[in-house]
């Protein structure tokens, strides 16, 4: 039990560290991309800008607006970062055995666990609906109002996206995903355009461009957070960020094999060297993920709103029936 | 103009094929595109650790110098076109009969306000005997608004910060023959204009010299 708690706290701390250095990453790209530097003036090539970062929004006025909702504003954020949170329990971030207090999951062997991801991570739309919603601000309602539509319907993509994915496996629990592709292929052979489907739906669940509308600056001012300030906008931040990295490991672990890694890294070796290495490799993986969204984001423009709609109508959902039917009709040929 | 105009050409939108309408291609043109980027030579300037280099300081437009002739005095001949043409009124002239034999006027009184000015170049534009110029200074600094308002003396001693690294910006005729300047920047009819830099130092001011002066 002591082991256990000692585990959420080591992730939830290393989560927040780690999106505190995604946001660094993030502008570090941005400004590559676009022939600038970037933050270089705290601390070793500004190794400690998300320090500084977090230390002005600790030290920031939390604003709350006339004729705002208060209760709810307040909870807001806090369900931001709780769903985005919650959300990574299942998702192994290594080898795991059930009962070895070493195996790095919080949750292990939950055999719903991609139901649980999806279940948890789109109450997140709560924390973007109450937020925009309490604010008094039009401006905050209309993104919660794009985003509330955005997340509803791209929710049924990125459900029947992975649906061939469990066909296969034959599961829905996540390390016998990992199981049913380590030594043998990717499931990114068996179900390209699944993987498609899967991470462009998985940003626009995020809110990541080219799918960001609910906050787009330049027509809504922040979007659901407008009006929020200080630690409590970060913990809107905290939450998109967390959603991205939760988003690049459910792709690894879907799509990419997860630790596997081909003429390595086998699933017999065991021991916890070689779970660190496996651990490693999927964080590798999910990182890499990572970096190719900050590209993306910094690459494309944004989709006007009807564009996101009709793509997620009668483009993706389409698609991804006919995908599962395919999937649906193979599978069955080849176990009967 | 209506819409059936013969001179109105229609440009039909080009028809998409399916590849183009997945987007894929594009996003991952527009990829690699940015992608390419992110080895290019990055162009930003450290501002206060390495010092902005004007690509041609002799085109910038930048603090005012009151510029002297071969002898050492005030070139201007306090004639007013420079105040006339400064859309922004911030030149203010006294005129005093000259002491020198050779021309009639002088200005006892030269004063630019460094604070309205817009820095347009129109006063360079006018003045017909090249003693007004903009130099490529751009780091002034001043603790009140009296101390940006640059006096005949101060202005002059712009000049003589300045003329080592930036020779006169067009050739001065009509009191003086003067050394060439370089750099033509054409003035009036081009009979006068040099072409071609001449010993032309393309050099910056070593110092943002108006900060370390004192109090004009």
């Amino acid at each position: 039990m002591i082991i256990l708690g000692l585990k959420i706290l080591l992730v939830v701390l290393a989560l927040q560290g780690t999106v505190a250095y995604l946001i660094y990453i993030e502008r570090k790209v941005c400004a590559y991309l676009q022939d600038r530097i970037g933050p270089n003036r705290v601390g070793w090539h500004g190794l400690l800008q998300p320090i500084a970062d977090g230390g002005k929004l600790l030290l920031k006025e939390p604003f709350v607006p006339e004729g705002a909702n208060k209760i709810l504003f307040i909870l807001a954020p806090a369900i931001a970062v709780f769903t985005t949170t919650i959300g990574f329990a299942v998702v192994p971030f290594g080898p795991t055995a059930p009962g070895d207090p070493s195996s790095f999951v919080i949750a292990p062997g939950i055999d719903v666990g991609i139901l649980y991801v999806f279940a948890v991570s789109s109450l997140a739309v709560y924390a973007v609906i109450l937020g925009g919603w309490a604010s008094n601000n039009k401006y905050s309602f209309l993104g919660a109002m794009r985003s509330s539509a955005q997340l509803v319907s791209y929710e049924i993509p990125l459900g029947l996206s992975i649906l061939g994915i469990v066909l296969i496996a034959r599961s829905l629990n996540l390390e016998q995903i990992i199981a049913a592709q380590a030594d043998g292929v990717w499931f990114i052979v068996y179900q390209p355009i699944a993987c498609l489907l899967f991470f462009t739906s998985a940003l626009a669940e995020s809110n990541r461009l080219p799918f960001d509308l609910p906050e787009a600056e330049q027509e809504l001012i922040g979007g659901y957070h407008t009006e929020y300030s200080g630690m409590r906008w970060a913990m809107f931040f905290f939450g998109e960020y967390t959603h991205m990295i939760t988003v690049s490991f459910l792709t690894t672990i879907l799509f990419l094999g997860g630790w596997d890694l081909p003429f390595v890294l086998s699933a017999s070796s065991t021991g916890f060297l070689a779970g660190l290495a496996k651990m490693i490799v999927i964080c590798v993986k999910a990182f890499s993920l990572i970096l190719f969204m900050m590209w993306l984001r910094w690459t494309l423009p944004r989709f006007r709103f009807d564009q996101l709609m009709n793509l997620a109508w009668k483009v993706f959902i389409p698609l991804a029936l006919a995908n599962l039917l395919v999937t649906a009709v193979v599978v069955h040929v080849l176990r009967s | 103009m209506k819409p059936d105009d013969p001179n109105i050409h229609w440009v039909q939108e080009p028809k998409l094929g399916l590849l183009d309408k997945l987007y894929l291609p594009a996003v991952f043109s527009g990829l690699g595109i940015t992608g390419k980027h992110l080895a290019q030579k990055k162009v930003t300037v450290q501002y206060p650790d390495e010092p902005h280099v004007s690509p041609d300081p002799l085109k910038y437009r930048g603090v005012h110098r009151l510029n002297r002739d071969a002898e050492g005095r005030v070139k201007c001949v306090a004639c007013f076109l420079c105040a006339t043409a400064c859309p922004a009124h911030c030149i203010d002239i006294v005129a005093a009969e000259s002491p020198w034999p050779d021309r009639e006027k002088y200005p006892e009184v030269f004063v630019i306000d460094e604070l309205r000015c817009i820095y347009c170049g129109m006063c360079e534009e006018a003045c017909p005997v090249d003693a007004v110029e903009l130099t490529s200074m751009y780091n002034m600094t001043g603790k009140s608004r009296e101390e940006m308002v640059f006096d005949k003396e101060k202005l002059l001693s712009v000049y003589d910060a300045t003329k080592d690294t930036e020779p006169m910006r067009s050739k001065g005729f009509r009191l003086e023959a003067g050394p060439a300047s370089a750099h033509g920047r054409e003035k009036g009819s081009g009979v006068f204009c040099q072409d071609g830099p001449e010993g032309a130092s393309h050099k910056r001011l070593p110092t943002p010299f108006l900060g370390q002066e004192g109090h004009g």
